[in-house]
């Protein structure tokens, strides 16, 4: 094979991997009713970066996401990737959905499921099975390739989601609210596996709950939004150690003061639109 | 306390409901005539069918016959399942393509097949190619129609996947449309399979085109009662037979459907 490695120097990863938002509103037009859910959402997630967003539910935080996926227009503002305007889904981004049996392919095994976008890349056979084989070791699934998903676990059938994606070897990683139907014990664990493998391949994450401390415990930087029409609040950037553990971290004071930080925002999320604070006029 | 009505009739093992029913309509099919409840010369004993059956079985013409039939309804079912899948997925796959032609189909599918017989014998005579032409117009349409349904079934997050992989045309047609649209196709091809035997034997009852259908027709003009219904009776088998089929092909196609699944080891 002649293709050049893909050991990333951190410049070309600067450049592939960042992900700017600019100005973004989507207003859903109907024959019978117009629903402005996102009115203006500017930020930027750094090349590398594993960055998430809360919001109160039916914040617009799908609409978000797919907007960035190139999966739907929005009404206006620009997404960009490494400085490239997304128009429609771009290469080098994978999405892991939050209804993992509906997003897995039925009729393929795990191991054809992860391998199906790779053929769209028109790799060779050879490396198509590497790649699986990897992903799905990665992920604590080497031994059920030949299993359909609907014979595995909710939490295994979002580990193959996750190893479709890895597989993919994306720049760019979006996860939808990815672990918000699976039980508390498999969360906490896909939780640290999401955290380990982005440590280990440093992609671009940007990672969507409605969890509060969830957000806080994965991210680098919370991006709190406000209830639909939606507006980004706040930003906070979140300084725990890299190495995050379950227990451990979670029992840092700086651990509860950030949650109570987002907290607070998340409370001011819901009245935002009903209640300005004092001194702010409305538009 | 509570009282089951149903749970008498547990009495018999459900395995052995349907075999017992057989019997008992047997039993009264070879009783009534018998006993001169029904006249034997329009309803002769089971007996006496099953021994002409016999005897038709003895000779090639019975064989020839059933041949033309198969013939005629596999031939057909071929074309309308290749038509019916060809052009399902085409309209199916263009939303505008599907508003043209849904008043169309509206309009051709209610037609009965029966009512082409006199433009099949105007433009085929009484051969097998008129048995074929009435059988595709009846069994392209549940095809058609399933297919249609199948490709619009197509799961938002399955078809935002195949999005964000920015899977080619041929991938999502190959590993997304033609998988979600199967258990329908399969439906349509059920129903397809049983309208393509009727309308084969109706043809060669009305027309006289080759097959079961012209020998029922003829037993009965030569008043061999005995005769006719030992055909009826094959091509009861056939339609139970082509059901039987059918449904085996759904389950092994469709292993993966949640109407189908088992627990399998991985
Ligand atoms: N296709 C659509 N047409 C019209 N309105 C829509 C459409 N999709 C979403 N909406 C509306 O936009 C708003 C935001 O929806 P969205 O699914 O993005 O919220 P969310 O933050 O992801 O919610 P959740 O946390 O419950 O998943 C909702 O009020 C919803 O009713
Ligand atoms: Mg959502």
């Amino acid at each position: 094979m002649t293709t050049r490695a893909r050991v990333s120097p951190p410049a070309a990863l600067a450049r592939r991997g960042r992900l700017e938002v600019e100005g973004l509103a989507k207003t859903y037009r109907g024959k019978r009713r117009t629903f402005e859910a996102v009115r203006d959402l500017t930020f930027t997630v750094e090349a590398g970066e594993l960055a998430c967003v809360v919001g109160p539910s039916g914040a617009g935080k799908t609409t978000l996401l797919r907007c960035i996926a190139g999966l739907l227009p929005p009404s206006a503002g620009a997404v960009r990737l490494g400085g490239e305007p997304v128009l429609a889904p771009p290469p080098g981004m994978a999405v892991v959905f939050q209804e993992y049996a509906r997003s897995l392919f039925p009729w393929l095994t795990v191991a054809q499921n992860v391998e199906l976008p790779l053929r769209q890349k028109k790799l060779p056979k050879a490396a198509r099975h590497g790649l699986v084989e990897r992903s799905l070791a990665a992920v604590g699934l080497a031994d059920v390739p030949g299993a359909h998903p609907w014979q595995l676990s909710g939490g295994m059938q979002q580990r193959v989601a996750i190893a479709r994606a890895l597989a993919y070897e994306p720049d760019v990683l979006l996860m939808d609210e990815p672990f918000a139907a699976v039980d508390a014990q498999t969360r906490a664990e896909l939780e640290d596996l999401t955290r380990s493998l982005w440590h280990e391949l440093r992609m671009t994450v940007l990672f969507v709950t409605h969890d509060i401390d969830e957000a806080v415990y994965l991210g680098e930087q919370v991006l709190v939004l406000s209830a639909s029409p939606t507006v980004v609040l706040d930003s906070v950037a979140v300084d725990l150690p890299a190495r995050r553990e379950q227990l451990a971290t979670r029992a840092l004071p700086r651990f509860a003061e950030l949650r109570a930080e987002v907290f607070t925002l998340i409370q001011r999320a819901k009245t935002y639109h009903t209640a300005p604070p004092a001194g702010e006029a409305r538009a | 306390m509570t009282w089951y009505p149903h749970r008498r009739i547990r009495a018999v093992p459900d395995g052995l409901l349907g075999p017992l029913g057989l019997l008992l309509c047997a039993g009264l099919l070879e009783a009534a005539p018998r006993l001169g409840l029904v006249p034997a010369a329009y309803l002769p004993p089971l007996s006496e069918t099953a021994a002409a059956l016999a005897d038709e079985a003895a000779g090639g013409a019975f064989w020839s016959a059933l041949a033309d039939t198969l013939r005629g309804w596999g031939y057909g079912l071929a074309v309308a399942a290749a038509a019916g899948v060809g052009l399902g997925l085409v309209i199916g796959g263009a939303a505008p393509l599907r508003r043209v032609t849904a008043s169309t189909i509206e309009f051709l599918r209610p037609i009965p097949s029966v009512a082409l017989v006199p433009l099949a014998v105007l433009l085929y005579g009484t051969g097998q190619t008129s048995t074929l032409l009435l059988v595709v117009y009846a069994s392209v349409w549940p095809v058609l129609l399933q297919v249609l349904a199948g490709v619009r079934d197509v799961d938002p997050v399955a078809r935002d996947t195949a999005a964000g992989f920015r899977l080619s045309w041929w991938l999502r047609l190959r590993h997304l449309v033609w998988p979600t649209t199967l258990p329908f196709l399969m439906t349509g091809l059920r129903l397809a399979a049983s309208v393509a035997l009727i309308l084969a034997v109706t043809a060669q009852l009305v027309i006289g085109a080759p097959g079961l259908g012209r020998e029922i027709a003829r037993a009965q003009a030569a008043n061999a009662v005995d005769r006719m219904y030992a055909l009826v009776v094959v091509t009861g088998l056939l339609g139970v037979a082509v059901n039987a089929g059918a449904r085996a092909l759904e389950r092994r196609v469709l292993f993966w459907h949640a109407s189908v699944r088992k627990e399998a080891a991985a």
